[in-house]
């Protein structure tokens, strides 16, 4: 059974058709590009797998339990964690915070318990920090711990981006475009970060992305949108020598 | 965790300045240098400085603007007064005013609750315009309330005081627009200065909790905190509830400091919600130590003017408007970075001046 | 006869509303801020008629004249004093500069005019009408008032549509930045806004205190609060909303007052309020609008 099995999916705003019969079969341990012009409608299709928005046709099934319609925390229960095009940090809290808050629905105890600070607040949060402290060591941000997300360099807040979306344990994480405004120095780091990650946590990837090189370098299936549509699909390899692809990229 | 360190650090200076200044004003009281007038002020004092801290937990950290908190102030002051006049000459003193602040920030944190579930489904001015009005709805119902108390029970009306029908030496507690009077006088400044004490400590716990960080992340953006799991409106509703609850602990105390309230808008209408989100932005959103200083220097200001008569309360809104420029103003606060008149210069300014006061 | 008789001093008062709701809903379109001093404009336009009128005995045209320009040059030197400076600081900053705007004013006219209430002299003096036999009496006051607001409605959509400072207002309350960018003058444009609220506010006080004839300095707050209400109640930044939120509170109120508690009678109109915020969040009118992911 696939990881992720999205059919027929589509979805309308107002008169406007954002994206139609799009489906997709993503394998357990795949690392899988989505790519396209702008505008055409990827990260349309993220905040759909995610609940954001609603789709107006089609089924999406994680792992085989349908998950359509649900709502965007739920489907983060489920398994389902992502990153923002425009970063979206917890900026008024450090950076272990941000990941500690990624860790919110693995470690529990009660609202009063920590009002009160009952015995079992310490221990837990002893466990959260230690937890927190070991993914951020991968991405190297341990060191950095206690600064506010929002002072941290761009290319660091990408990556606290993508720690906290790990710290939630998810099977399948989706990166909208992670090497946006990277120089190239910054995006074969973050190919780096994105294969010790797969190694560490074995988690399952869908990314959007621009970036060619990154595409072709790290993305093992391509699924390509334009206008909505799905236009082309399968081995990287393969998809990028599909003379409709080049067509929609470098025009006629 | 230096970070923690910082913010523990911070709560004990705070609570540090507060028994400071209590045995200050025990002191100047004892050796007969305070004016009975200010020192009645005090207690007031600690019971806005509690409802601009739950104030703060609201917009601070939830992030959302609420003008009706004078409304579940209202609440806690009504419902305890009604308690301890009820069971006046049945529970001791102690007990009962005990349990007159459960039974009161229950209460006010109970219709926070009941007013969370539709309102937090509203965002920003909306949000805030709707409070409004539940705070308005309070103070307009209780005004009309009459409740009284016989041998047949309890005799509820919201027409007057005759159509309640009540026997012969039946007591009559709420009386309309009267209000509620002969509440005992219980509050003390010692007790304020300890709830106020106990509730910083408890809110500061709230705000480093799981919860409390939950509650931040949604403020910080909540898109990113629903794709991380978090479920919001549980956590709005918690935030909200205790941020009532906390405005119903100051109005327990300020009913038991004088022996009759009533529902005015100057005491418990939008005017008031008004004035504590003075207190709470010019104290520094977030900042706790700040909404107390702030209650207390500008609660306290129309009474140090009292000289002047008529022109303090035109000083007092001279002072919140060029108060307002100076730290907000971006023309301004380029040219006090350039001179430095800088928040940091400043307070180390000011930390000398209050020290000489003192 | 009685049911029709509420519901007609109800239209008046919501006029009333209506035409304060103008001035916060303009404000908030533009600026996006609650002008809370508002309300107040209100009342120093109130005090400001009673002066020329009463005080020195001028004709009610060129005391509303006088009064209509003070207020318009009060309004705009509110905004500029105290909040152009605060154009780029946060929602919540300037929501509280205007709260110290309205004390200022309140106590300036208490410093002015004293606490001691005003019988205020109605600017209208025609008796009005009597229908059905006698058993129908409207107040000239509240033929006036509703006419006036119609008129005022009427001409300021035109003008918001068909005018080149109306279109630059449309524009900024759109997208300042991308006003800025078209060359629109928009710190002019906020100016204009303040200028006609003000004006109208003028107006507001005057068909207020000649219904309701007692002007203290605080006779602007409530209405000003109601109006604004009125003004989130039909759809904020919405004229047409100001008018049916406006008319909307004024009935209600009125019914209200009439058949339930007259003391009840603001908690009811609050109610209602919440009922429809909670149905439909942005008003009668709003439009709704969604964050970018």
């Amino acid at each position: 059974m696939s990881l992720l099995e999205v059919s027929s999916l589509g979805i309308s705003f107002g008169g406007l058709r954002a994206v139609d019969e799009f489906n997709l079969k993503i394998e357990k341990g795949e690392l899988y590009g989505l790519i396209g012009p702008n505008g055409a409608g990827k990260t349309t299709v993220f905040n759909m797998l995610t609940g954001i928005y609603k789709p107006t046709d089609g089924k999406i099934f994680l792992d085989g339990k349908d998950i359509t319609g649900k709502k965007t925390a739920d489907i983060n229960k489920a398994g389902i964690a992502r990153t923002f095009q425009n970063i979206r940090l917890f900026g008024d809290q450090s950076v272990l915070d941000n990941v500690k808050i990624g860790l919110h629905n693995s470690f529990d105890y009660s609202t009063a318990t920590g009002i009160f600070r009952l015995p079992k607040y310490f221990s837990v949060e002893k466990d959260m920090d230690k937890k927190a402290l070991e993914i951020l060591s991968v991405f190297g941000l341990d060191k950095e711990a206690d600064v506010l997300a929002s002072n941290l360099p761009y290319g660091k807040q990408r990556q606290l981006e993508i720690a906290r979306a790990l710290a939630t344990n998810p099977s399948l994480l989706l990166l909208d475009e992670p090497a946006a405004g990277m120089n190239p120095n910054e995006t074969k780091d973050l190919m780096d970060t994105i294969a010790l990650i797969r190694k560490e946590f074995g988690v399952t990837i869908l990314l959007i992305e621009h970036d060619m090189k990154l595409v072709s370098g790290i993305c093992e299936k391509l699924t390509v949108l334009n206008f909505g549509r799905v236009l082309s699909q399968g081995e990287t390899s393969t998809v990028l020598n599909d003379p409709e692809v080049i067509k929609a990229y470098l025009g006629e | 965790m230096k970070n923690l360190n910082k913010s523990t650090q911070k709560l004990l200076t705070t609570i540090g300045l507060i028994v400071v200044l209590y045995l200050v004003v025990t002191i100047m009281e004892a050796t007969g240098n305070l004016s009975s007038l200010m020192g009645g002020l005090m207690v007031p004092v600690c019971a806005f400085s509690l409802v601009a801290v739950g104030l703060n937990l609201c917009v601070g950290y939830l992030g959302e603007l609420s003008l009706g908190h004078a409304g579940f102030m209202c609440v806690g002051a009504f419902t305890s007064a009604f308690f301890s006049k009820v069971f006046m000459n049945t529970i001791p003193d102690v007990p009962r005013f005990i349990l007159a602040f459960i039974i009161g920030t229950a209460m006010a944190a109970l219709f926070g609750f009941l007013i969370a579930i539709p309102v937090l489904r509203l965002s920003g001015d909306y949000l805030a315009i709707v409070t409004l009005a539940f705070g308005e709805i309070i103070k307009n119902v209780i005004n009309t309330l009459y409740v009284g108390i016989d041998g047949n029970g309890v005799h509820v009306s919201i027409k007057d005081m005759l159509s309640l029908g009540m026997e012969p030496g039946g007591q009559v507690i709420v009386n309309g627009a009267q209000g509620i009077t002969g509440t005992p006088r219980q509050s003390t400044f010692l007790i304020s200065v300890v709830l106020l004490i106990i509730v910083l400590i408890l809110t500061y716990n709230f705000v480093h909790s799981r919860t409390g960080r939950a509650v931040q992340a949604i403020r910080d953006n909540q898109i990113a905190a629903e794709t991380v799991g978090l479920p919001i409106t549980k956590y709005k509703l918690i935030a909200f509830t205790l941020s009532a609850g906390i405005a119903g602990v100051g109005g327990v105390l300020f009913a038991h400091n004088i022996s009759s309230i009533q529902a005015t808008t100057n005491t418990f209408g939008y005017n008031m919600s008004i004035m504590i989100l003075v207190y709470v932005v010019l104290g520094g959103i977030g900042n706790f130590r700040g909404s107390i200083i702030a209650t207390a220097v500008l609660y306290l200001l129309p009474e140090l003017l009292r000289g002047m008569q008529n022109y303090r309360m035109l000083i007092y809104s001279i002072v919140l408007i060029v108060l307002m420029l100076f730290n907000w103003a971006p023309g301004i606060l380029k040219w006090r970075e350039k001179h430095g008149f800088t928040a940091a210069a400043l307070s180390q300014k000011f930390g000398k001046k209050k020290k000489e006061v003192q | 006869m009685g049911f029709l008789t509420y519901l007609i001093n109800g239209l008046s008062l919501g006029s009333v509303y209506a035409i304060i709701a103008l001035g916060y809903t303009m404000v908030y379109g533009i600026a996006k801020m609650l002008n809370f001093a508002h309300g107040d404009v209100i009342m120093i336009g109130a005090y400001l008629v009673f002066m020329t009128m009463t005080g020195s005995g001028m004709p009610v045209v060129v005391s509303i004249v006088i009064s209509i320009i003070c207020c318009t040059a009060l309004g705009m030197l509110i905004e500029k004093v105290a909040y152009k400076p605060l154009r780029k600081a946060t929602n919540l900053a300037v929501l509280i500069t205007a709260i110290g705007v309205s004390y200022f004013l309140q106590n300036m006219a208490l410093l002015i005019f004293g606490s001691n209430p005003i019988s205020f002299t109605s600017v209208i003096t025609w008796q009005g009408i009597t229908l059905a036999g006698g058993q129908l009496k409207i107040n000239g006051v509240t033929i006036i008032t509703i006419i006036t607001c119609l008129i005022i409605m009427v001409a300021l959509m035109w003008f918001v549509k068909h005018t080149k400072p109306g279109q630059a207002m449309r524009a900024v309350s759109e997208d300042r930045d991308a006003a800025t960018l078209m060359g629109i003058n928009v710190n002019g444009t906020i100016s204009l806004t303040f200028a006609i609220g003000s004006g109208l506010a003028a107006i507001a006080g005057a068909l207020l205190c000649s219904s309701y004839p007692v002007l203290t300095p605080y006779t602007g707050s409530m209405p000003g609060i109601k109006a604004f209400t009125a003004a989130v109640f039909g759809g904020i930044g919405s004229i047409p909303g100001a008018l049916i939120g406006g008319l909307l509170l004024g009935i209600i109120e009125n019914l209200a007052k009439a058949y339930i508690s007259s003391q009840l009678a603001d908690a009811i109109v609050f109610a209602v309020l919440i009922i429809v915020l909670l149905v439909k969040p942005t008003g009668i009118l709003g439009k709704q609008t969604k964050e970018k992911v």
